[in-house]
C-alpha cells in the first residue's frame, strides 16, 4: 500500500492542538511509517507557494486546527479544501469556535482599541493600528485582515469530520489517524468520539439532580466521589460530548464542556442553561419569590464564559449585536 | 412502520368553515400555494371539511391520490384534530401522521385584511406540512385496567357516583373523613323546590351505600397518599381510630347518654350538644360510635372510661391506633364538596359576633323536623319565637374587593326555600329577603320563587345590606333599596347570612396527593369547562359535586352519574389505549445525569441502575403509562436523549424557515 499523505495546519489557535498530535507520544513512528507528512507548521518550514502549487486532492487527510479569525485563516481554509480530499476539523477551535470565539462578544473596533490603546501597559500616543497594507520603503506591504467576527472551519469551507477537545485528547486522535488509515470511517460529517455525554463515563456518585444553591470551583472543596453537579458545582458534563477519558473530572475538577455538544442537540450552551434551570431549587421552588431566584442565578459569573466557553461561535447566537 | 424515509405523499385539506375561514381566507389560493410543495400531492377545499361529505371527501381523495399523510387546514385542533384523526384512520392511514393547521383562531378570526390574512394561512399550513413529513407512524398505547374504583367524599355526590359504578359491577371504595356519610344534604331540612325532606330522600340511599355488596365504605378516614396512574392507581387510605370495635359494635346505643361530656355538636351547626363518644345523628351510616379524642375525658385526663363500663359487649377500645389500607383502583372521583364561608369574615354582619346573625346550614336545623328545636323557629340566643326574619343573599358572594369574587349559585334558591318554609311556619311572621339578583336558573326554579313572593308574600328588596347590628334583643339590619334609592332599616329577631360557599378544607393538600389542578377559588379545575366538566386534568380522577363548584343537589347527582359513567366506560375495557404523543428516552444518548429525574410532574421517569463489568450504568427508564408527555423532561435534558415524539423541535428550523421565505 502507498503511503497516504497528510497535512496539518493551524489557524487561529493557541498551537496546543499542534502539539496535541505529539501527544500520543511514540505512536507518532508508527504513523510516520504508514503517511507522508506534507505539511505541519509547528515541525516544518513549508510555504504558501508550495501548498499552491501542490495538485488538488492531493493531500488525503487534512488535519485543521484553529477557528477563522483572519482572512489568511480563511484563505488557506479555501485552500487547503481544495487540495485535500479529507478536511478534518481538529480539535475546539476549528469544530466550535473555542475561546478565541468569545471576542465575539465584541468586534474588531473593541478589540483593537482595547489592545492597542486602553491595555494599562500600552503606549500608543500616535494611536498606531494595525492596517492590511502600507508602503515602507522595500515596497507595499499586506497582513491579513482581521475580522469582526471569529467562525468555525465549517462556516466558510465544508467539513469532512470533527476532532472535538481543547486540545483533542490521545485515545481520540489515535483512533482518529488509525480510523483515516485504515479507511474505517463513518459518514460523513460525523464527530469521531462517542455520541454520549459525559455523565456515562464519569464514575462520581450520581443522585437524581435537585440543586440548592451554585458554589464556584474555589468555594468549595470538592467531595472527589459526588457528582459535582449534586455539590452545586456547575460541571458541563451533562451537556457534553464524552471521549475525553474525564480527565479533568479525574483531577477534580468539572468538565467545562470542550467536547462540545451531543449529537442530538442543536446548542449546548442553551441546554445546559435549560437543564440547570430546571433542577436548580426545584424542591423549595414555591418559597422562592423574584428577588431570591436573581440572587441564585446571580451566582452564576460569567454565563457565557461557563456555558459558552468553547461553542460560541457555532452556538444558534454565534456573537454578541454590537450597534 | 416508519414512513419517512420513503418520500411522503402529502394531502392538504383546506376548510372555508362556511365564511368563518373563506370569508377572510382566499382558501382556494391557499390550496394552491400549498400543492407546490415538494411532497404536497395533494392540495383542495371544502365548505365544511368536518361534515359528513366533507370527512368522506378526504377518505376517498387519501385513497385516490394514495396519499401518506395528510394536513387539515381548519380550526383549532382542540376542536377537531380527533375527528380528523379518526377519519384518516377510517381511511387506512396512522393517525397521527394527520395534523392540523389552525387557519381560523389563528388567522382568519383575528384579522380583517383579506390578503394578508392568505398570505399568513400559507404560511402556517406550510410550517404544518413540513411537520408532518417527519411524523412518525405511532401506535396507542395499552395500559392494563384495574377495575376497582376509590370515591372521595360521602356526600351526596360521593354516594350517588359510589351507587352507580357498584351498580354496573365493580368494586368501590367510598372514603368519608366523617364517621357518617352523608354530607351537607344530611343536615338539610327540606329542599328545593320540591320541599322533598332532605333525609327521607338520601337515608334511603346511604342505607344502599352501606349495604351494597360492591361497595366498602371506609368512613372516618382520609386520603394519606396516591400514586400510580390511569388504570393503575395505589391508594392509602387512613382509617383513623375510632376508639370503638365497629365490628362488633350493634350500634345499641347504650353508651352515648352516660358520657359526661358536651360539647357543640357539628351536626346541628353547634345548636345542641353532643357526647364525646357520638354519632353525629341518629341516622348516621354507618351507625356506629366514635370517641372524639380531642374532648373524651379519658385521652384529656385519663380518667371516666363510663362507656367502657356500660358496653356490654366490650366494644370500647382505648387503644386503637389508625391504620392504613391500601387499595389498587383503576379510577377516583373526588367528591369532597363544600363548606360555607366562616360568618366571622362577614363582621360588618356581626356574623360570628351576634348569636341571631346565623348560617343558612344553621336555618337549615332550626326548620328540621330532626334538629334541636323539632322544627320550631327559635331564635339562638334566648330560644324565643322568631317574628322577623332577614335573610341576606350574596353574604360574601359575587364581592371581588373583599370575599368571594363568584356567585355560589345555590343561595338564591336556598333563601327563597327558607323564607317559604319559615312563613308555613310562622303565619304571621315576616321574611325579608336583601337580594342583589335572584337567579332562578333550573327546572320549576322560578315557579318556586314566584310562590315564594306571591302566595308566601315574602318581602324582596334589591339591595345590599351595609351593616348588621344588635339593639336590645334585636338584630338591625340597614340596607338601601337600590330601585328606590332608600334607605332601610329593619328591626328583627333573626338575620341568616346567605354565606358564600367555598371548597372544603383540606383541598389543598388532596389536590397535591392527586396531582389534580384547582381554579383561582380553590374548586377542582376540570379538564376543559364545556367539554369535559367532570373529568380532571389527571387521567383517570373525575370530579362529582360542589367540590367542583357551586351546586344543589340536582347538578351534583346528575354530575355524580356523569363521572360513574365514565369511570364504567373506563372499566368497559380491559386495557386502556392512551395517545402516544409522550416522551421517548433514547437509550443510546441518555447519559444517566439524572437531571430529568426528579422533574417529571407525574414520576414517570425513574434511574435505573445496571450493573455490567463491575461498571454501573444510571439511565433514566419512562413509565409509558404515567408520563402524560407534558415536556418537561425533554426541555431539561442537556443531551437530546429526552425526546416528545412527533413534536416539532426534529425538524423546527425547516418549519420556520417556510414561514421565513
Ligand atoms: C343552607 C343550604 C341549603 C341548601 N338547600 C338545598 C336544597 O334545598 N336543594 C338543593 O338541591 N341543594 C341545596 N343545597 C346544596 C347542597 O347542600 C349541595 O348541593 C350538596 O350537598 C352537594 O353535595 P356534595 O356531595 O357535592 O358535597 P357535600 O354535601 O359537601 O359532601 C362532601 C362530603 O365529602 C366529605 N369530605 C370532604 N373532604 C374530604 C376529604 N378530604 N376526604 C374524605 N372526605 C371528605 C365531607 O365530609 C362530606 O361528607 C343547600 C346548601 C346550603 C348551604
Ligand atoms: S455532571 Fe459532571 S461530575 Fe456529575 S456525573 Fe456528569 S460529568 Fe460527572
Ligand atoms: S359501643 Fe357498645 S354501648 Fe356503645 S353503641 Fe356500641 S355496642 Fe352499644
Ligand atoms: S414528558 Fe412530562 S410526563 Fe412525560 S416523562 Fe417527561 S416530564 Fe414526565
Ligand atoms: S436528562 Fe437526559 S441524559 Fe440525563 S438522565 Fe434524563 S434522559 Fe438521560
Amino acid at each position: 500500500m502507498s503511503k497516504a499523505n497528510i497535512a496539518f495546519y493551524w489557524a487561529a489557535s493557541c498551537g496546543g492542538c499542534e502539539i496535541a498530535v505529539l501527544d500520543i507520544n511514540e505512536k507518532i513512528l508508527d504513523i510516520i511509517e504508514k503517511a507522508n507528512i506534507l505539511m505541519w507548521p509547528v515541525a516544518m518550514d513549508t510555504k504558501y507557494e508550495d501548498l499552491k502549487k501542490m495538485k488538488d486532492k492531493s493531500i488525503d487527510v487534512c488535519f485543521f486546527n484553529g477557528a477563522i479569525r483572519t482572512s489568511e485563516n480563511e484563505e488557506l481554509a479555501h485552500l487547503l479544501r481544495k487540495k485535500s480530499k479529507i478536511l478534518v476539523a481538529f480539535g475546539s477551535c476549528a469544530h466550535e469556535g473555542c475561546i478565541p470565539a468569545l471576542a465575539n462578544l465584541f468586534n474588531k473596533k473593541l478589540i483593537f482599541d482595547r489592545a492597542y490603546q486602553e491595555t494599562e501597559t500600552t503606549v500608543n500616543k500616535e494611536n498606531t493600528l494595525p492596517m492590511t497594507s502600507f508602503d515602507v520603503k522595500e515596497g507595499e506591504i499586506h497582513i491579513p485582515e482581521f475580522y469582526d467576527t471569529v467562525k468555525t472551519l465549517d462556516q466558510v469551507v465544508e467539513v469532512d469530520y470533527y476532532l472535538p477537545g481543547c486540545p483533542p485528547t490521545p485515545n481520540i486522535v489515535e483512533d482518529a489517524f488509525n480510523k483515516f488509515l485504515t479507511g474505517d470511517l463513518p459518514p460523513k460529517g460525523a464527530v469521531l468520539a462517542p455520541v454520549k455525554a459525559l455523565c456515562d463515563e464519569c464514575p462520581r456518585k450520581k443522585k437524581d439532580k435537585t440543586i440548592e444553591t451554585i458554589y464556584r470551583v474555589y468555594e468549595k472543596e470538592a467531595d472527589p466521589e459526588k457528582c459535582f453537579l449534586d455539590q452545586g458545582i456547575i460541571c458541563m458534563g451533562p451537556a457534553t460530548r464524552s471521549g475525553c477519558g474525564h480527565q479533568c473530572i479525574k483531577g477534580n475538577m468539572p468538565c467545562t464542556g470542550c467536547f462540545g455538544k451531543t449529537p442530538e442537540v442543536n446548542d449546548q450552551g442553551a441546554k445546559m442553561i435549560s437543564a440547570l434551570a430546571s433542577v436548580l431549587a426545584v424542591e423549595n421552588e414555591i418559597e422562592l419569590d423574584e428577588k431570591k431566584v436573581e440572587e441564585l442565578i446571580s451566582k452564576i459569573k460569567d454565563p457565557v464564559g461557563t456555558f459558552y466557553r468553547y461553542s460560541l461561535a457555532s452556538s444558534f447566537i454565534k456573537r454578541k449585536v454590537i450597534k | 412502520m416508519d414512513t419517512n424515509s420513503s418520500s411522503p405523499r402529502v394531502g392538504v385539506f383546506v376548510c372555508h368553515c362556511g365564511s368563518n375561514i373563506a370569508g377572510t381566507v382566499d382558501v382556494e389560493k391557499v390550496a394552491q400555494e400549498i400543492s407546490k410543495m415538494e411532497g404536497v400531492a395533494y392540495a383542495g377545499s371544502y365548505i365544511y371539511m368536518c361534515s359528513d361529505p366533507g370527512q368522506k371527501l378526504m377518505r376517498e381523495t387519501i385513497e385516490k391520490e394514495k396519499l401518506d399523510r395528510i394536513v387539515v387546514a381548519a380550526c383549532s385542533p382542540t376542536l377537531h384534530e380527533k375527528t380528523f384523526r379518526i377519519n384518516s384512520k377510517n381511511a387506512g392511514l396512522n393517525p397521527y401522521q394527520c395534523e392540523i393547521s389552525n387557519i381560523r383562531e389563528h388567522c382568519s378570526w383575528v384579522h380583517e385584511d383579506k390578503a394578508k390574512a392568505t398570505e399568513k394561512a400559507i404560511k402556517i399550513t406550510k410550517s404544518i406540512v413540513e411537520k408532518v413529513k417527519n411524523d412518525s407512524s405511532l401506535t396507542d398505547i395499552e395500559v392494563p385496567i384495574t377495575k376497582k374504583a376509590v370515591v372521595i367524599g360521602g356526600g351526596v355526590a360521593g354516594i350517588q357516583a359510589a351507587l352507580d359504578i357498584a351498580n354496573g359491577g365493580y368494586k368501590t371504595y367510598l372514603v368519608e373523613r366523617d364517621s357518617s356519610i352523608g354530607g351537607k344534604m344530611a343536615k338539610l331540612s327540606e329542599t328545593f323546590p320540591t320541599l322533598d325532606c332532605s333525609q327521607c330522600i338520601l337515608t334511603p340511599k346511604m342505607v344502599e351505600a352501606a349495604n351494597h355488596p360492591n361497595i366498602e365504605l371506609l368512613t372516618y378516614s382520609e386520603v394519606e397518599n396516591v400514586s400510580g396512574y390511569l388504570g393503575n392507581f395505589k391508594v392509602k387510605i387512613k382509617k383513623k381510630p375510632t376508639s370503638v370495635k365497629w365490628d362488633i359494635c350493634t350500634g345499641c346505643g347504650d353508651c352515648y347518654p352516660k358520657c359526661p361530656v358536651k360539647v357543640p355538636s357539628e351536626f346541628q351547626e353547634g345548636l345542641a350538644k353532643r357526647t364525646a363518644i357520638y354519632t353525629p345523628f341518629p341516622q348516621a351510616v354507618p351507625n356506629k360510635p366514635v370517641i372524639d379524642r380531642e374532648n373524651c375525658l379519658y385521652y384529656q385526663k385519663g380518667i371516666c372510661k363510663i362507656c367502657e363500663k356500660i358496653c356490654k359487649i366490650g366494644a370500647i377500645d382505648f387503644e386503637m391506633q389508625e391504620e392504613i389500607v391500601e387499595v389498587d383502583a383503576g379510577a377516583i372521583v373526588v367528591a369532597t364538596g363544600y363548606q360555607e364561608y366562616p360568618l366571622q369574615n362577614l363582621s360588618d354582619y356581626g356574623g360570628g359576633r351576634y348569636p341571631n346573625v346565623i348560617s343558612g346550614l344553621k336555618f337549615e336545623r332550626l326548620l328540621s323536623a330532626s334538629g334541636p328545636t323539632g322544627g320550631q323557629v327559635l331564635r339562638p340566643s334566648d330560644g324565643k319565637p322568631v317574628k322577623d326574619v332577614v335573610f341576606v343573599q350574596c353574604a360574601g358572594s359575587r364581592d371581588i374587593e373583599e370575599h368571594k369574587p363568584y356567585c355560589s349559585k345555590i343561595c338564591c334558591m336556598y333563601t327563597a326555600k327558607h323564607a317559604m318554609l319559615f312563613k308555613h311556619k310562622v303565619h304571621d311572621g315576616n321574611a325579608y329577603v336583601f337580594y342583589i339578583d335572584v337567579r332562578t336558573a333550573g327546572k320549576d326554579y322560578e315557579e318556586f320563587y314566584y310562590r315564594t313572593t306571591e302566595e308566601d308574600h315574602a318581602l324582596y328588596t334589591r339591595g345590599k345590606v351595609s351593616k348588621i347590628f344588635e339593639d336590645g334583643d334585636k338584630v338591625v339590619v340597614w340596607g338601601v333599596d337600590t330601585l328606590t334609592g332608600k334607605k332601610v332599616e329593619i328591626r328583627a329577631d333573626l338575620a341568616v347570612l346567605a354565606t358564600a360557599i367555598e371548597p372544603s378544607s383540606g383541598i389543598m393538600e388532596l389536590k397535591q396527593k392527586l396531582k389534580v389542578s384547582v381554579d383561582e377559588n380553590g374548586f377542582l379545575k376540570e379538564a376543559h369547562p364545556k367539554l369535559r366538566p367532570v373529568e380532571s386534568m389527571t387521567s383517570g380522577i373525575f370530579f362529582a359535586g360542589a367540590a367542583q363548584g357551586p351546586k344543589d343537589i340536582p347538578e351534583s347527582v346528575s354530575q355524580a352519574g356523569a363521572a360513574a359513567s365514565k369511570v364504567l366506560s373506563m372499566f368497559s375495557a380491559d386495557f386502556l389505549h392512551k395517545e402516544p404523543l409522550i416522551c421517548e428516552i433514547n437509550e443510546d444518548v441518555c447519559s444517566g445525569c439524572g437531571i430529568c429525574i426528579m422533574l417529571c410532574p407525574y414520576g414517570a421517569l425513574e434511574a435505573e441502575i445496571t450493573t455490567k463489568d463491575n461498571k454501573e450504568t444510571k439511565r433514566s427508564k419512562l413509565n409509558e403509562a404515567l408520563c402524560q408527555g407534558c415536556g418537561t423532561c425533554s426541555s431539561a435534558c442537556p443531551s437530546g436523549a429526552a425526546t416528545m415524539r412527533n413534536d416539532i423541535s426534529k425538524n423546527m428550523f425547516k418549519m420556520i424557515e417556510v414561514i421565513l421565505e
